[in-house]
């Protein structure tokens, strides 16, 4: 890469950027956690810079999903502007914390959370129990609501508030401190803790990654790791290949395809450990 | 719990949508402007990523991009486009203010208005 001129790296980046949005799309984890190692590995770009410009592809793939995901009317509003008290908290906590560490220790937390994310990705969902009654605490907070079925809306209970509530301050911090959008730990808080049914939970997290993204993008944007000339081709590369990623997911759903993928990232996250515990430049 | 005077939930959820969808395009195209400008004519310089140096104080903040935007500087430029992004979900979060205080949803205007100030906080950057 030393002997790019800035038109060669921004196309070489672009398309790489295509690939990590349609992997992360493929795989449900967001293009942002998929962005950083290719930089940072392939590219030798500077993780700071690298976190920079995938926060802002993370904003941009949350608002393009959104647009065609909530004319459907699964994600609920309540229960993602509760949790998003908890995200942004932690996300702007994260990225104050995140310029006083020291590099190589970002980096092998990044690859830890990139392998526990793969390893996320293979748990199944577990339909709930519509009889179950609520969390007291979610019906205080009017959690509860409907969403459209093949048999018209039907309403569903919410569950564990105070451990979601946990898990989101969790993720909201770790998109802070490492630029990703940390979905899978959020649709892990919807899912498992809340037990929202699964298209409620996807649609949900996904509004929720914009809203805690932005949170970090601003001290991001203060703190000088927003590079326009970088960001650029990252952002619309993981836009086109996050919407391609969507097109294709419709058509297929094959496992053995999703752990192929996983098992790649899941490489990354051992890559990214090794990289930090050696030391980075 | 949609049956309140104002918007149902669903109604918001459709110009959310569109909100979002608006401010997206926007975004896209003032970046893809920017980056024309700014590949054609620093395209054959080499790049600087290996190493951080922190962006130039106008590159952080809002009235330095509108400066460079003004001088019609293609970083100043895609830093606008991005700008523009980063503020959908802030408006998105805007919009659900209003949308709750049509609901008369005391309870969730200032649980939406707690998540604002962080959003704004962020933003406006000083920090501890």
């Amino acid at each position: 890469m030393e002997h790019l001129t800035i038109l060669q790296f921004t196309g070489v980046v672009f398309a790489g950027s295509v690939l990590a949005g349609l992997l992360g799309a493929l795989t449900g984890l967001g293009g942002g956690i998929v962005v950083i190692p290719m930089l940072t590995l392939l590219f030798g770009v500077d993780l700071r810079y690298a976190a920079g410009a995938a926060l802002i592809s993370v904003i941009a793939t949350s608002s393009g999903a959104a647009s065609s995901y909530v004319k459907e009317g699964y994600s609920n509003l309540r229960v993602g502007m509760f949790l998003e008290t908890a995200t942004t908290t932690g996300a702007v906590i994260g990225a104050i914390v995140t310029a006083l560490m020291p590099k190589s220790a970002i980096a092998v937390i990044f690859g830890v959370v990139l392998l526990i994310s793969a390893a996320l990705s293979f748990r199944r969902h577990i339909e709930p129990d519509p009889h179950e009654p609520s969390d007291p605490l979610a019906t205080r907070l009017r959690l509860d609501s409907d969403y459209p079925t093949p048999h018209g809306r039907t309403p569903y209970h919410v569950h564990g508030v105070p451990p979601a509530f946990a898990m989101m301050f969790i993720a909201g911090t770790l998109s802070g401190l490492l630029g990703i959008g940390s979905g899978a730990v959020k649709v892990l808080a919807l899912d498992w803790a809340m037990r929202l049914p699964f298209k409620v939970s996807t649609t949900t997290s996904n509004f929720m990654i914009g809203v805690t993204a932005a949170a970090s993008a601003g001290v991001y944007l203060n703190r000088g790791y927003i590079d326009p000339g970088l960001a650029m081709p990252v952002m619309l590369g993981v836009l086109v290949g996050a919407l391609l990623g969507a097109r294709l997911l419709v058509r297929a759903q094959s496992q053995a395809l999703r752990m192929v993928f996983a098992a790649a990232i899941g490489a990354l996250g051992v890559q990214m450990i090794y990289s930090g515990l050696r030391g980075m430049p | 719990m949609s049956q309140r005077p104002g918007w149902t939930d669903q109604d918001v959820e459709e110009r959310v949508g569109n909100l979002l969808r608006i401010g997206l395009q926007i975004a896209t195209t003032v970046v893809v402007v920017g980056a024309a400008i700014y590949l054609a004519r620093h395209g054959g310089e080499p790049p600087e990523y290996r190493i951080f140096h922190g962006e130039p104080p106008d590159l952080r903040g809002i009235p330095g991009i509108i400066g460079l935007v003004a001088d019609v500087r293609g970083r100043g430029i895609i830093q606008l486009g991005l700008l523009i992004l980063l503020a959908t979900p802030v408006a998105r979060v805007v919009f659900s203010v209003v949308a709750f205080a049509m609901q008369r949803d005391r309870l969730y205007i200032g649980i939406t208005l707690f998540v604002l100030l962080v959003l704004l906080y962020s933003i406006v950057g000083t920090y501890v």
